[in-house]
């Protein structure tokens, strides 16, 4: 017998959907009207009336959002100041940042993550700052959005490996050891990250013997990477704590040594069951990276922000802010999508990603 | 609609019942009836569709085709119907479900006061009454995860029996226990069999339905292959399929 | 595996050696650190201790819960602006909290429009960097009209470019050039509280939404079959397994919104870190004790709700499986 072709009209489907019940439908009617109040002010405002290019704010005349300031300045917003006849140079470390990445996307070759990581970023830089026969181009001229990607990478690469010695110092028996870490990643993690951005623009240079100057983006750079370790501590803890203590008995029981435990056999499998809580604190920690305008950094928002001071360009502030706010949604909610695929995968075939031993 | 009242009504009625999940035709047609204080038990290989079977009678599953009669009351009916349809069972689940953050009393008392209006005294009289019939009574205010499952089986039970159901749904319930378990569960359902509870019980126990039941149903792939008592069924089964079975597990 | 020797200390004596030197070390450096910092700290003429929270201020706070007058002292300052974090760390949580379970059910609701809408504010909310919301809030709140034209948001409430106009136990009226009666919100304060409440609402949203989701379906399976109503299963079943979940994340949450909200020197609201970070730093120069009493003030904030949390979690710990 066939199964009865339950014809789901769509008047069906709005019954059951919308409609189900007399709470259902006031939501859905209250929501309409919700949508109907919003969609179609904002909808004219940003796109119907809006003046798409334009060299000052004049140009804007028609009523709408002036999207002018963000197709005027494009290229600040993606590369700073850097040379305009060197941008391939800016897309070749990007790529090289996206190779840094990549040991995380495959399982296997995720415990080269801890080296091809910090190699990908360091050859990121030699690109972008000139080695060889490539001309010297100074931090000063490093800005826009390819910043923000910059130092939310080197950041995630420089911070992991000090995240896990981090949490593994966290678990240690050593009573020493487990206090500077538990206290270096509850401090870290109890302030506001823009404290410990003025601490760094303004504590720094007093803490260090006299004379020495410290480049601005170095400075960032540090204080992003101890911020974002302290968080990656946690995530990684998490992962420790699920391998199986059965494993280290098993590791044990072959002959191998603490060190060698730690590295070969819990370490890995750590490392592949946190990678959901890894890219989330790399999200986040690329989100933060909007905050460096606050020391000086010409980054996405710190370019911005100089256009919308320009008075060629008064009064377009909430149309710059929206453009920023956009890219930086498409980018992390693609980077959460991907997350969430991850953790599906890793869900589907547990024999490839999980310790072979579960507990009873 | 209820039927003329000068019959004797079914205590459950299954016509022609059917269900797909998705492609996969997991009920064919079922017809069964279960009469007051029979206890039927149903038999079959995992897959059979006997779990579906006995959650579609209690209308944890949506069926497809078909009728399902509870005392004359029409499950998939109007509201009123079908929630006297759903008031006149209690269900045992395989894996206990007891609430976890009420004790047992409480878990015993929480339905009672809230849909037959029971006022707590006399909630809580009844659950102990019924507590004790399950003996945990001394266990009465403690948390379910300080109780061993057999016992946490019982208080089920007991809590299932608080809404004075017509006729009690088991679904596997010992497979999820230690085996030096099961039998204080089983003892408790032929307690309960014994005092004429209408049941419809789901399990690999051959031996509690060799004891207890008054019926044997054989499901294999959605349809009911054989039926019959127990004394028959498992000297003389006459399908070959409930043969097959038979063999494999005895 | 060779035994330590002495079983009393953990690791055995290397091991205590080790941890000997590395905390020398660490002294060490600390000692080296301290030793730049007065060094450098005398040559710009900078006075170190906390003497200067007895000096006067000499600037104005504009809004503020305790009172306060440019003569008072750096403490003082200090207390204004603790003070302000908290108010809006305060109402933050509460709306955000309303927020977030309001998203979070919806998430889960068999309405379509509701899940739909649920949906996309929920992932705009979490994607979109706070400083940028922030940023954007304010920038749309400063082109509000005059309160002659105001905009009126809903019976009573006002949005102008003078602030945030709301009905207390009376309602606001125009009258002249500006409005009497009821109370109002300064542009910063409306601002920072509307992104904090959006942005955090979202992540409360995903707690919730897992909380609910944490609950086996069994529970809501026994529940029905015992005849309990949706309504009932909801109150009496579901919630209070869901809210034992919830409540760690939720600390975490409530802990960022207060983190957050010193983004308030973005948008000019005087929160601790604008005032006393902020102006007070640059009048005093002693930025070595002002950061470090800022940092006090979050991590006293952050170990309160770490304790409050454990507490909680061993109240409901008569639940957990005693395997």
């Amino acid at each position: 017998m066939n199964r009865p072709r339950a014809a789901r009209s769509p008047i069906a489907w709005v019954r059951a959907n919308l409609f189900a019940t007399p709470a259902d439908a006031v939501i859905t009617l209250a929501l309409l009207l919700l949508l109907l109040w919003i969609v179609p002010p904002i909808a004219r405002w940003a796109v119907i009336d809006a003046t798409w290019t334009g060299e000052t704010k004049a140009a804007c005349d028609r009523g709408g959002a002036c999207w002018a300031v963000v197709t005027a300045r494009w290229r600040q917003m993606l590369a700073g100041f850097y040379p305009s006849n060197q941008l391939w140079r800016v897309g070749l470390a990007m790529l090289l940042l996206a190779a840094a990445v990549l040991p995380l996307a495959v399982s296997r070759w995720t415990r080269f993550i801890l080296i091809a990581g910090p190699l990908g970023v360091a050859a990121a830089f030699a690109v972008l700052a000139g080695v060889g026969p490539l001309a010297n181009v100074g931090t000063e001229y490093w800005g826009g959005f390819f910043l923000n990607v910059l130092i939310g990478v080197a950041g995630m690469m420089f911070s992991l490996p000090i995240g896990v010695l981090l949490a593994l110092g966290r678990r240690s028996r050593l009573p020493v050891i487990k206090g500077l870490c538990v206290a270096f990643i509850e401090f870290v993690r109890g302030v506001p990250l823009i404290t410990l951005l003025f601490m760094a623009s303004v504590m720094l240079p007093l803490f260090a013997p006299a004379g020495a100057s410290f480049d601005l983006l170095a400075r960032a750079l540090v204080v992003v990477t101890l911020f974002s370790s302290a968080y990656l501590a946690e995530a990684v803890r998490g992962g420790l704590q699920a391998v199986p203590e059965s494993q280290r008995d098993a590791a044990r029981a072959l002959g191998l040594g603490p060190l060698r435990t730690t590295v070969l056999i819990v370490l890995p499998q750590a490392l592949r069951i946190s990678i959901p809580a890894i890219v989330n604190s790399f999200i986040g920690l690329f989100k933060d990276t909007t905050l460096l305008f606050v020391i000086a950094l010409l980054d996405v928002m710190g370019v911005m922000r100089q256009a919308l001071a320009d008075y060629a360009w008064q009064g377009v502030d909430a149309e710059g802010y929206a453009f920023v706010g956009l890219v930086f949604f498409l980018a992390c909610f693609g980077l959460s999508r991907w997350s969430a695929a991850l953790e599906r995968r890793r869900d589907r075939r547990p024999e490839l990603e999980r310790p072979l031993t579960e507990p009873a | 609609m209820n039927r003329q009242v000068d019959e004797v009504t079914a205590a459950l009625e299954i016509t022609g019942l059917h269900k797909w999940f998705g492609q996969a035709h997991v009920l064919r047609g079922l017809d069964l009836a279960v009469q007051p204080g029979e206890k039927v038990c149903v038999l079959g290989p995992s897959g059979s569709g006997k779990s579906t079977l006995i959650r579609c009678v209690n209308g944890l599953e949506p069926y497809d085709d078909g009728r399902v009669l509870i005392q004359g009351a029409d499950l998939a009916g109007q509201r009123r119907d079908a929630e006297t349809a759903r008031r006149k069972t209690g269900m045992v689940f395989q894996s206990f479900n007891l609430f976890p953050h009420l004790s047992v009393l409480e878990n015993c008392t929480l339905a009672p006061i809230h849909v037959r209006k029971l006022k707590k005294a006399d909630a809580d009289a009844r659950a102990r009454t019924l507590l004790e019939r399950v003996r945990i009574a001394e266990h009465a205010s403690k948390f379910p995860a300080q109780l061993s499952g057999g016992q946490q089986q019982r208080a089920a039970i007991a809590r299932a029996l608080a809404m004075e159901p017509d006729i009690m749904l088991f679904d596997e319930p010992t497979s999820a226990l230690d085996p030096e378990m099961v039998g204080e569960v089983l003892e408790v359902m032929a307690d309960l069999a014994r005092q004429g509870m209408t049941m419809l019980v789901v399990t690999h126990e051959m031996g509690f339905a060799r004891q207890v039941a008054d019926r044997v149903v054989f499901m294999d792939e959605g349809e009911i292959i054989e039926q019959g008592a127990p004394a028959e069924f498992f000297t003389a089964p006459k399908h070959e399929r409930t043969r097959a079975f038979l063999s494999r597990i005895l | 595996m060779p035994r330590s020797r002495s079983r009393s200390v953990a690791g055995g004596w290397p091991a205590l050696a080790a941890q000997a030197l590395l905390l020398g070390l660490v002294m060490l450096a600390v000692l080296w650190l301290t030793r730049n910092a007065a060094t450098n700290l005398q040559a710009r003429g900078i006075p170190m201790g906390f003497g200067f929270l007895g000096l006067p201020a000499g600037f104005d706070i504009p809004q503020r819960l305790v009172p306060y007058q440019p003569s008072d002292t750096h403490f003082r300052v200090f207390l204004v602006g603790a003070a302000n974090t908290l108010l809006v760390a305060g109402l933050g949580i509460v709306f955000a909290t309303i927020v977030g379970l309001v998203a979070g059910v919806l998430r889960l609701s068999r309405n379509f429009l509701g899940r739909a809408l649920a949906t996309v504010y929920v992932e705009g909310a979490r994607n979109t960097p706070l400083p940028v919301q922030l940023l954007l809030w304010y920038s749309l709140m400063l082109a509000a009209p005059p309160p002659r034209d105001a905009i009126q948001l809903l019976p009573g409430f006002f949005l102008t470019n003078r602030g945030l106009y709301f009905p207390t136990d009376t309602i606001p009226r125009l009258e002249g050039f500006g409005f009497t009666g009821g109370a109002s919100l300064s542009l910063p304060l409306a601002a920072l509280l509307l992104g904090l409440i959006v942005y955090t609402g979202g992540f409360i949203a995903e707690v919730v939404r897992g909380g609910l989701q944490a609950v086996p379906k069994g529970q809501t399976e026994a529940a029905r079959a015992l005849g309990l109503k949706e309504g009932h299963v909801l109150r009496h079943v579901v919630l209070p397994q869901a809210l034992r979940v919830m409540v760690p994340p939720l600390a975490s949450q409530y802990l960022n919104l207060t983190k957050n909200s010193s983004l308030a020197v973005l948008i000019g609201y005087p929160d601790l870190v604008a005032v006393f970070g902020g102006t007070s730093l640059n009048q005093t120069g002693q930025a070595i004790e002002i950061i470090a009493m800022l940092m006090a003030f979050y991590l006293a904030v952050s170990l309160s709700i770490s304790a409050f949390m454990n507490w909680w979690n061993s109240r409901t710990a008569v639940w957990e499986r005693r395997t």
